[in-house]
């Protein structure tokens, strides 16, 4: 009834994008990367040895879980203070097919 | 007894100050100045409802036993916010452009609205809530217990069953009136979100300072206190690396699956935005919470008697100091943590049992649909009221029926593997189109069958359904079903192993279910909203677009409204407006009456959605699609019904048409009767004239002569007669003023007589006649006279008629039971087929006349043919001209 087949809804997504544009798809890479990085981080410790001779005291886990813990919150704060100037339309389109 | 007595009176003073709090924030939201109510800060603050008091108080007890283990339960969550961006930006923008409810809510609604998986999903929360909120009530009473001692012997007043009755009485009360104050369609409880926001303050103060006291109160510094720690027996790193892994897997499930976890980071969510923040704020607030856990720990190893409960060192560390304020400061903060999480998580089920299962069977046992809005809002929130109420006393029952177990954090884990189930379903759903309904009752059902059996009924202990024999060599013996070990593979931790199997069976049936059944259309609809989200919502649009959007609008209007109308409206609108140019703001108003307008054209629930699509803020859910496909299939039928109707004209329009052309053509033949008429009587007229003046003026005329004219006038006269009788006696049939002179006879006799009185007549050819003497052996009871009239009439108009060169007749009698045909049948050319419907008439004569008759003979035979009871018919498919006359059987009588 309203808009018919000949007229395009929206923009047409272009293969490129502007370089602001493009820095922003990058920032959230990264917000997606650090969970994983996180997983990665938080795994670690279960590679320690568990030789009773050799095993790693609990104040240097608690240093080491922590500090990860932290830099985690710091990074992502950053990059959530970052993504909160993004422009709303990027927002919804971060799945396009541009890069 | 006195410190009991404060501990009470400060408690008291906390919840009134708690319900005073949500009061007026409900109030404030309420008169719409909340602007406050939602921050980032509060909304990430309600999140920590995650910490209840089993990590208030279990936390420091989980340390004590297992070392740095605890970490994991708030590892997992941590990491969930932290990639806020993989899920709960999705589940958040779901939640609100789908308006779900509730986890079940959710999953319903991706799985095709199926309230069958709504129920399952409801049935598993509670069955895993439940332990978990006797829980909350076991550790407030425990708390107290802590302090009635500490108060110095005086314990007759106090049971701990009564204390926990009271908090879950005082529960459900805060909830009932907070919780359901009104029936939101968004479900958001700004008094409530408000109150847990101030609590999580509390818990996480209190916590913090328990924790400051123990380092550099009693420790003496930080170094102090780790080196403190690497000498006691929790000194080194060892953790089970299958329960490390696992757990922090599970938690972070939880953390998704949970119903009060769902409620607060998704429901009660008013602004995206907000999940930016909580991404970081959360985990700082659960690594806040978790860091003074060890030192705790270790320090009430170290100070407290042996076989002291750890799951109390937050309480007793400062009581055994002499920190009377502490340890109260530190009361109100499981106090808080235990309340907290009783409330949201009694919201979150009331909201799936009643939207679920209660309002389901209320309507099916009413047989009412929603057509009474207003009695079922009352029924909802009353039905919502009694869940609550239910939860939470399901929750004191629990708690009175096991007695309380010393070991909190265990029912804790179970509890989170129960819910964890629902997380394949939840996850396939938002992330794979192909999920099927079938598929995640597959998998939900399946996990939750393993869950049961291989962890939450061998938490009870051996001789709780399962016996001991069954928990150790599986039931009836059968190896391989042992609950710890299944598949003989054994071993593992217990809660690892059901974990692992539940978790991996249930995703493996959830996949292969999906892939091998078909969803149905409106599964593949919820399906692709779900999963697209991002395409289909758009986000929040526009704060800087009002002039485009008033142009979308007009381009929109335009084409429903036509380009004047359009234009007209918004020129009025601008005006009213005030504003210059010819496009007004996108003002509420505006956009009201547009909407009415445009609905005018194509319905209001297409006009709704369309102004929607273009203003933003809003996505079209399936029920606005239903909705437009409602009208869309009232107006097809409409213009169905209009289409029928023009049909039923034109069928009528053709019959009118045809009857006119009948008309005309009898008209016709009636005018060419009557010049045939007026010929017919001038004819005789004319010779009687001639001959009776030949006669008057002739003299000498021979005898001969004069019989000869005067016969002929005679003859004349007789002819003019018969024309005259003819049309006297179809006056008198047509009017129905004829007498029937009924009499018995023989239709061999009638026809005998009827074929010598047509010979005799000398007008027409010799005919041969073929008749059956055998068949005519009937008797006939009817007026004989009027019959052998039409038999005449039929056999003289064979002979005048029939253009053979042997013109032949042919009479068949044939007894059909209740009627009799006989057929006359000539070898002649027939008569032509328009001519066929109009012979009966009067008037009719086919042809030109080569012989004398006024075309009155089968009108009249017609009209006698009624009045007998029968009918005189045309026979078609015959060679010649055939007449069927049917009589009927009364007219018959018998033998």
């Amino acid at each position: 009834m309203t808009n018919s087949a000949d007229e395009p809804v929206g923009p047409r997504p272009t293969i490129f994008v502007e370089k602001q544009t493009y820095r922003m798809r990058r920032i959230m890479d990264a917000a997606r990367l650090v969970p994983l990085l996180g997983v990665v981080f938080f795994a670690i410790p279960l590679l320690w040895p568990t030789d009773p001779e050799m095993r790693i005291t609990t104040s240097r886990t608690i240093l080491y879980l922590f500090g990860v813990w932290v830099v985690l919150i710091l990074v992502t704060m950053r990059l959530s203070h970052v993504l909160r100037s993004l422009p709303p339309a990027d927002r919804s389109t971060d799945r396009g097919g541009a890069l | 007894m006195g410190a009991l007595n404060a501990l009470i009176a400060v408690c008291l003073s906390y919840v009134a100050l708690l319900f005073l709090v949500a009061f007026f924030a409900e109030r404030s939201a309420m008169r719409g100045r909340g602007g406050w109510l939602r921050s980032p800060i509060v909304y990430t603050l309600s999140l920590s409802i995650y910490c209840t008091a089993w990590t208030f108080y279990g936390a420091v007890g989980y340390a004590a036993r297992s070392g740095l283990e605890y970490l994991t339960i708030y590892i997992g969550p941590s990491l969930v916010m932290v990639g806020w961006w993989w899920i709960l930006r999705k589940l958040v923008r779901i939640g609100r452009s789908q308006r779900i409810t509730s986890v079940a809510d959710l999953i319903s609604s991706r799985f095709g609205k199926s309230n069958l998986l709504a129920v399952c999903v409801t049935i598993l929360a509670v069955i895993s809530a439940t332990p978990y909120i006797a829980l909350q009530l076991q550790s407030v009473t425990l708390s107290f217990a802590v302090f009635a001692e500490a108060g110095g012997g005086g314990q007759s007043l106090y049971t701990g069953e009564s204390t926990a009755l009271w908090v879950a009485m005082g529960l459900s009360l805060f909830t009932v009136v907070f919780g359901t104050r009104n029936l939101d369609a968004n479900e958001r409880h700004h008094g409530v979100v408000m109150a847990i926001a101030v609590e999580a303050v509390v818990k996480l103060f209190a916590l913090l300072a328990v924790g400051a006291f123990v380092v550099w109160g009693i420790s003496g510094g930080v170094s102090e206190t780790l080196s403190r720690i690497d000498a006691s027996q929790l000194g080194q790193w060892q953790v089970n690396g299958g329960r490390w892994a696992g757990l922090i897997m599970l938690s972070a499930a939880a953390f998704l699956c949970l119903p009060r976890m769902f409620q607060v980071l998704v429901v009660e969510n008013d602004d995206e935005g907000h999940l930016r923040t909580a991404s970081w704020a959360f985990p700082l607030y659960v690594m806040l919470m978790s860091l003074f856990v060890v030192p705790i720990a270790v320090m009430g190893l170290d100070l407290l008697p042996e076989g002291s409960n750890p799951d109390l060192f937050v309480l007793t560390v400062p009581l055994s100091q002499g920190q009377q304020g502490l340890a109260m400061l530190s009361f109100l903060g499981g106090f808080s943590s235990a309340t907290s999480m009783v409330i949201v998580a009694a919201i979150a089920l009331s909201t799936m049992v009643s939207n679920h299962i209660v309002m389901p069977i209320f309507l099916r046992v009413t047989g009412g649909g929603a057509s009474v809005s207003g009695d079922v809002r009352h029924v909802v929130l009353l039905s919502r009221r009694v869940s609550i109420t239910g939860v939470v006393m399901l929750g004191y029952i629990y708690y009175r029926l096991t007695g309380g177990g010393e070991a909190l954090a265990s029912i804790g884990l179970v509890s989170f593997a129960g819910v964890a189930q629902v997380l394949p379903a939840m996850l396939g759903g938002i992330f794979w189109r192909g999920a099927t309904r079938l598929g995640a009752l597959a998998g939900l059902s399946v996990g939750f069958v393993i869950w049961l059996y291989a962890l939450f009924l061998p938490s009870f202990g051996p001789g709780f359904i399962l016996s001991e024999a069954a928990l150790l060599n599986g039931p009836f013996g059968i190896d391989w079903l042992q609950p710890q070990a299944l598949f003989g593979i054994a071993g593992l931790d217990p809660l690892v192993h059901a974990l692992l199997w539940s978790m991996m069976l249930n995703s493996v049936a959830f996949f292969t279910v999906s892939v091998m059944t078909f969803p149905s259309p409106l599964e593949r609809l919820q399906g692709a909203q779900f999963v697209n989200v991002f395409q289909h919502s758009g986000g929040p649009r526009s704060w800087s677009g009002g002039v485009a959007q008033s142009e979308d609008l007009m381009i929109m209007a335009q084409r429903i409204l036509g380009a004047a109308e359009a234009r007209a409206l918004f020129q009025r609108e601008a005006t009213r407006q005030g504003v210059r140019g010819d496009l007004p703001e996108p003002s509420p108003d505006f956009l009201e009456s547009l909407e009415r307008e445009l609905s005018g054209s194509v319905g209001g629930a297409t006009a709704h959605a369309m102004v929607g699509q273009i203003v933003g803020g809003m996505s079209v859910s399936v029920e606005d699609l239903m909705a437009v496909a409602d009208e869309t299939a009232q107006m097809m039928e409409y213009s169905n019904r209009l289409e029928a109707q023009s049909r039923e004209v034109t069928r009528t329009a053709r019959q009118l048409r045809e009857a006119n052309s009948k008309l005309t053509r009898l008209s016709v033949q009636k005018d060419a009767f009557l010049s045939q008429i007026s010929h017919e009587l001038r004819t005789p007229m004319t010779s009687i004239r001639a001959f009776s003046e030949i006669l008057r003026d002739s003299d000498g005329l021979s005898g001969d002569e004069l019989n000869k004219y005067a016969s002929i006038i005679h003859d004349e006269a007789l002819r003019l007669t018969r024309l005259l009788d003819d049309l006297l006696d179809l006056s008198v049939l047509e009017n129905g003023q004829v007498n029937l002179n009924l009499r018995h006879g023989q239709l061999g006799d009638l026809l005998d007589r009827s074929v010598a009185a047509a010979a005799a007549s000398d007008d027409g050819r010799a005919l041969r006649l073929t008749r059956d003497a055998a068949t005519e052996a009937l008797s006939l009871h009817t007026d004989l006279d009027r019959l052998s009239q039409v038999f005449i009439n039929l056999i003289a108009n064979a002979r005048k008629y029939c253009d053979a060169d042997q013109p032949t007749l042919d009479i068949r009698v044939t007894d059909h039971g209740d009627l009799l045909w006989v057929d006359f049948v000539d070898n002649g050319s027939g008569i032509s087929t328009d001519a066929q419907d109009v012979i009966f008439e009067k008037f009719a004569r086919i042809g030109e006349p080569r012989v004398g008759g006024a075309g009155l003979g089968l009108a009249i035979s017609r009209q006698i043919m009624q009045r007998l009871g029968g009918e005189i018919t045309y026979l078609r498919g015959e060679s010649g001209a055939a007449f069927r006359v049917s009589l009927p059987r009364p007219a018959m009588a018998a033998q």
